[in-house]
């Protein structure tokens, strides 16, 4: 990494500020358009017929009544994709029109395009598939053991992942054992999947989308197409929330067949029950933990079995559960541990990526089994976690040494220091209360119990992955100002990437005026919106062009101005001389000058796990967060009300405070619904709430207000010592919640979403 | 399919007269959900919003006469001191978007087993007012509600109005939902005690919105109506498995149906708290 | 007892027959005439046909409020009422809030406090704080929560929202824009 000694810290609107959105006006104004609000003249609609079945072998497609009515340009299946029908992050295991079986409810089986929705709808009505309907596989530890028929060739276990860390056979004088299960959880953005798919003169398509990761879904759409990468170009549309559910293919391959096949604009949008067929939700896990300490609380063994059903496909299940596996035993130090990992196939909804990412799953488990050590200890719940709270040196089950601020410890004793919320006091307002306006309690049965919890999740790409960001940045004059352009492809998903990187280029270059260019793949990939990465990974991108930028203008400035190179820094539209001072303006040096530099930027590189033992420096970095939720329960109802969710995180830097702040709120809010509302219920297969009125989300009523302290720990092998921020809120959000209901009610309560079934034991 | 749009209530019931296939819309918050999902395809739409006899109330005798579209929000801004009851309800019904459009004619002419309004309706004895070209009749609620989603409206039946008493004891009402705000009801229940009258009702825990019988008149019996004093836990309780025994709930994605009949019990024994200490309150004002 | 099918409803097998109507209403102070099918909701019609796309679609069913807008001066879903329904009325959307190319002060006050993320649901979000200012319904904070419960936001921006608002109110409400 290039040297950070002349970085201008004090940039107006630099780092380390809360400058406004660049895209907020547009947003207020409902200008920004959104993927789902783009328009092409003479554009068709397509639309997806989707499988009623979660499993079943397809005996025959007819699709000529569809074909005969007016209006319908095209009715595709699998053999009207002329490249390779099969596309998955991890490996191609997906088709993109189903062939001779449908795997899940909801698969896509044939596509139209029509000159109105409506027309399209109803020509997908109208063809006719027959169905030989088989049993569903439903069932993980089945899969496991090797039981049921084989979804796909090689049988329905999608990875294993073994832990094998200090001694196996190792005893200890308190056990505490536990089976705990998670719901499957939706993403539920609000901006539905949606796309425009242009035909090009030169045979190509450019796709206009919604998406976390623009490069991956063109890698596998050129591959569905048979077509070579730059005759499909994607540029991104505005993106209405993503969470992990853009990450994998919805649209993408079936816009584009469609264009390329009618030779005409196609515009595709899921409605809400269709989005929840048309992406991956988060694994739902049944995990068995025992943990052995000695009669202090101290740790003396963590065994583990997780099972993560991944669904029909396999989309990330094998990454999900190598954190699941590598984060196994929370952000403590361990000196034995014992973890298997399965991620399986079955014919349940496919699942993937969701914030958190495999670290949600374990975290409600293992933060559970602690707060049972604390009991079985006679210990405080916070007191169990500072005894065992990993630091900085610590080794992980991998063997990985941690190699920056863990602030467990601190994390943990700042949230216990914080004041709680006042007891209920006087005429109860009833929006205070469990039911709200519902007016179910005016205080009777009502319970408070506070909870803690402490998660771990991994920042960027682990395991080898070849993680990196492209990043141009120009420098100019332009209309007498100095002006810095940044282009990269990297998604903005409501994340406030594209506020931090002009703080970045401010910080940098010292100019006010940013511009940045559309994300497209025009230019090299910036990877992933995911795994909370974004702010090191193409920050680190933008800030390296950026000071090759710099160095360039230096060289420039020093030899218009005869000035040695190595006394100039620039900031705040100056050249600046550390002995003379200000020598010019910026724009006066720059002239008709253009500086414009392209980096291809990587994280230090991780290795794989060691496939039987899960040794391995398998992560680059680790956010760390705990909450302290305040819960008060109607003990006779089952209802509940969050009263206060408190939370501290570590997040090396913050570069953008506000947006920091922002993504703790939303992160935790997201735990919350996990740990009290949100799952999608399946039955053999079948989801049985494909919509906003039985997929319940939190409102603003069911937020609690959060008090949040930042900790600023810098990473010193991050760009800024920044660490990534958006996912560990969600992690121990979930636990803390549930800790707090159980102290309220003393229920064991194993599983996540609690419902009032589990409180009232009905 | 055809849009209808009257101008006048004679001019609508001479529509639905010739129409009877126009089905009635006013706030639209259940039609318009079976039209975007395409689980229904009327020949015809009768919108009811221009008909501004239908937006009235009026109040004479002790009673409100409540016309059929009248929205939520007024009905808890110019009738909450009068009929708490049905206000309370209407507080809990989907958002305020939804508020300022839906009704109860139309929830009584969508007459799910959830509507939030009808338990409230049954615990009164509102009396429901239809209408058509060949006269007008008023049924009790109790009589109005016939299936899941099924209601006794003739097919050139309009609903009108709803009659309901003015609140001269305690009324109350509760839903359970998995959520603090904008939620369909897993159960609801109502009661309503005025004097001479003991008024309950269960929403969401049968194929209609239904009366608890036994349990009315076990309060119209057993309550210390001449003397009220606070009640024992006894009695609440035993008024509690009275209303939980009328249930006959089902399993779905929203709760079980032991769920339901265990919190139809605690809502009855905790309204009962509420709604006679209102009517004590009274009792004392009057006396 | 569910409103919802469990498998994806199947459309009717026949075509029933669509019907024109002409609608004549006011929308952000233009009068406007939309020719349409008789099903088309307001929310389709101010999207598709007017281009007025600053109004969301989230769910079709009045459970996420992302398609908030006014019609006659109250707030109202636009996925729940048909553009039929309209003739005659005044209808505002998000793009009508500013007034002389100013943007509303509950718009500047979103931007100002972070009101959101990905931003989906602010146009409907604004929409109704706007509606709640006029409703008086922005006296507490359990007030604005209570009557800003019918918008969903995903990204939880929910306390920055509340935070606008409150900062709206404080200054006097949107007198100026009434």
């Amino acid at each position: 990494m290039t040297t950070t000694e002349s970085t201008d810290v004090t940039a107006a609107q630099g780092i380390g500020t809360s400058p406004v959105r660049p895209d907020g006006t547009m947003k207020v104004r409902g200008e920004f358009a959104y993927s789902s609000d783009l328009w092409h003249e003479d554009m068709l609609w397509g639309a997806t017929l989707r499988s009623p079945h979660p499993y079943a072998h397809i005996t025959g497609i007819d699709i000529s009544a569809a074909l005969a009515l007016p209006g319908v340009y095209a009715v595709l299946t699998h053999t009207d994709v002329p490249g390779v029908n099969r596309y998955g992050l991890e490996h191609p295991d997906q088709p993109v029109l189903a062939e001779d079986v449908v795997r899940y409810q909801g698969e896509p089986v044939a596509i139209v395009a029509a000159d109105h929705p409506e027309t399209a709808r109803r020509a997908v009505a109208k063809i006719d598939v027959g169905y030989e309907v088989l049993e569903p596989v439903t069932d993980s530890e089945a899969a496991v053991a090797g039981e049921g028929p084989e979804l796909h060739p090689g049988g329905n276990v999608v990875r294993h992942v073994p832990i094998r860390f200090g001694e196996q056979d190792v005893t200890a004088d308190v056990v505490v054992t536990g089976r705990y299960e998670v719901g499957m959880q939706d993403q539920a953005f609000l901006g539905p999947e949606s796309g425009l798919a242009v035909p090009a003169e030169d045979g190509g398509v450019d796709l206009f989308v919604a998406t976390q990761w623009l490069h991956v879904d063109q890698q596998q759409i050129v591959a569905a197409l048979g077509l070579p990468k730059d005759k499909v170009r994607l540029t991104l549309g505005g993106v209405g929330g993503a969470f992990g559910g853009r990450e994998d293919l919805s649209i993408q391959v079936h816009a584009c067949l469609l264009a390329l096949h009618t030779g005409k604009p196609v515009k595709m949008v899921y409605n809400r029950e269709e989005s929840f067929y048309g992406h991956v939700h988060r694994h739902p896990a049944t995990l068995y933990y025992e943990h052995g300490a000695d009669r202090d609380g101290r740790l003396v063994y963590v065994r583990a079995r997780m099972y993560l059903d991944g669904g029909a496909y396999a989309s990330t299940t094998g990454a999900v559960s190598g954190n699941a596996a590598t984060l196994g035993v929370g952000p403590y130090s361990v000196p034995n541990v014992t973890i298997d990992c399965w991620g399986t196939y079955s014919n349940n909804p496919p699942c993937g990526a969701m914030r958190g990412f495999g670290a949600v799953q374990a975290a409600f488990a293992y933060e559970s089994q602690m707060d049972r050590l604390a009991r079985a200890c006679g210990l405080d719940p916070v007191e169990v976690r500072l005894r065992n709270a990993m630091s900085e040196g610590t080794r992980l089950p991998t063997g990985q040494v941690v190699d920056s601020a863990a602030p467990v410890d601190e994390l943990l004793t700042r949230l216990r220091a914080m004041p709680l919320p006042a007891d209920r006091s006087g005429e109860p307002d009833l929006r205070h209360l469990p039911g709200g306006v519902s007016n179910t309690t005016h205080g009777e049965g009502v319970v408070r119990g506070v909870g803690y919890a402490v998660g771990i999740k991994n920042i960027c790409f682990s395991e080898g992955f070849d993680d990196y960001s492209t990043a141009r940045v120009r420098l100019e004059a332009l209309g007498g100002e100095p002006a810095a352009t940044v282009q990269t492809a990297a998604c903005e998903v409501g994340q406030g990437l594209v506020t931090i990187l002009q703080q970045i280029i401010r910080t940098e270059l010292g100019v006010e005026q940013v511009t940045t260019l559309p994300m497209d793949t025009s230019i090299g990939s910036a990877g992933s919106s995911s795994a909370s990465r974004q702010s090191y990974m193409t920050g680190g991108a933008v800030r390296a062009a950026a000071l090759e930028v710099r160095a360039a203008l230096v060289e420039h400035a020093a030899r218009i101005l005869g000035h040695d190179r190595g006394d100039l820094s620039v900031g705040g539209g100056k050249v600046v001389s550390r002995t003379d001072g200000v020598l010019a303006d910026l724009v006066d040096v720059l002239g008709d000058a253009a500086f414009d530099r392209t980096v291809e930027w990587r994280h230090r590189p991780t290795e794989s796990l060691d496939p039987e033992t899960g040794q391995g420096n398998a992560h680059v970095q680790y956010g760390f967060a705990a909450h302290r939720a305040v819960v008060d329960v109607d003990t006779e109802l089952g209802l509940l009300k969050v009263v206060a969710l408190d939370c501290v995180q570590d997040v090396g830097k913050a570069l953008n405070p506000q947006a920091v702040l922002g993504q703790i709120q939303g992160g935790s809010a997201q735990g919350l619904g996990l740990a009290v509302m949100e799952e999608i219920q399946t039955e053999g297969g079948v989801i049985r709430n494909p919509s906003f009125t039985d997929y319940l989300i939190p409102t603003v009523l069911d937020m609690p207000p959060m008090r949040i302290e930042v900790l600023e720990l810098a990473d010193p092998h991050a760009p800024y010592g920044l660490r990534g921020v958006g996912e560990p809120p969600t992690i121990s959000s979930t636990p803390a919640i549930v800790a707090a209901i159980r102290a309220a009610t003393g229920l064991a309560l194993d599983r996540v979403p609690v419902r009032p079934e589990h409180l009232t034991g009905t | 399919m055809d849009f209808l749009r009257p101008t006048t209530l004679d001019e609508a019931l001479a529509v639905k007269a010739q129409r009877p296939d126009a089905v009635p819309i006013a706030g639209g918050t259940d039609v318009m959900v079976e039209l975007n999902f395409d689980h229904r395809r009327p020949g015809a739409l009768l919108d009811l919003t221009r008909i501004g006899e239908l937006a009235e109330w009026s109040s004479s005798d002790g009673q409100i006469s409540l016309g059929a579209g009248v929205s939520y929000t007024r009905l808890i801004g110019e009738l909450g001191d009068v009929l708490p009851g049905l206000a309370m309800a209407a507080r809990t019904v989907g958002s305020p978007q939804i508020r300022n459009r839906g009704t109860v004619g139309g929830n009584l002419g969508a007459a799910s087993p959830a509507g939030d309004t009808h338990p409230v309706l049954l615990a009164t004895g509102a009396r429901v007012e239809l209408a058509s070209v060949r006269g007008r009749r008023t049924l009790a609620a109790e009589d109005f509600y016939t299936g899941v989603k099924r209601n006794a409206l003739e097919p050139d039946e309009l609903i009108t109005a709803v009659h309901l008493p003015i609140a001269t004891g305690g009324e109350q009402f509760a839903k359970i939902g998995t959520r603090n705000a904008m939620v369909i009801a897993v159960c609801s229940f109502a009661i309503v005690l005025r004097d001479g009258h003991a008024g309950a009702a269960i929403g969401s825990a049968a194929p209609t919105p239904r009366r608890v019988a036994e349990a009315e008149r076990f309060l119209l019996d057993e309550l210390p109506w001449d003397a009220p004093a606070p009640l024992a836990d006894s009695f609440k309780r035993r008024f509690a498995e009275l209303v939980a025994a009328a249930a006959t709930p089902i399993d779905d994605v929203r709760g079980s149906a032991a769920y339901r009949t265990h919190a139809l019990g605690v809502l009855a024994r905790r309204t009962l708290t509420w709604a006679w200490d209102t009517y004590r309150g009274s009792a004392r004002a009057c006396a | 007892m569910t409103s919802t099918p469990d498998v994806p409803p199947a459309p009717p097998q026949s075509d029933p027959g669509a019907a024109e109507i002409t609608t004549a209403f006011t929308v952000n102070g233009t009068p406007r005439t939309v020719g349409a099918d008789t099903r088309v909701t307001l929310l389709d019609a101010l999207r598709d046909r007017l281009g007025l796309t600053g109004t969301k679609k989230g769910c079709d069913q009045g459970a996420c409020g992302a398609c908030t807008v006014h019609v006659d001066g109250r707030r109202v879903l636009a996925c729940l009422m048909l553009a039929a329904q309209c003739d005659g009325r005044e209808v505002t959307t998000i793009e009508g809030l500013s007034r002389e190319g100013r943007p509303h002060p509950m718009q500047d006050a979103f931007v100002r406090h972070d009101g959101f993320q990905c931003g989906y649901c602010t146009p409907g979000q604004i929409m109704s704080a706007v509606a709640l200012l006029r409703e008086g319904r922005a006296g507490t904070d359990e007030d604005i929560r209570e009557f800003m419960s019918g918008n969903l936001c995903r990204c939880a921006a929910y306390p920055n929202v509340v935070a606008a608002i409150k900062d709206v109110a404080r200054e006097g409400g949107d007198h100026a824009h009434l």
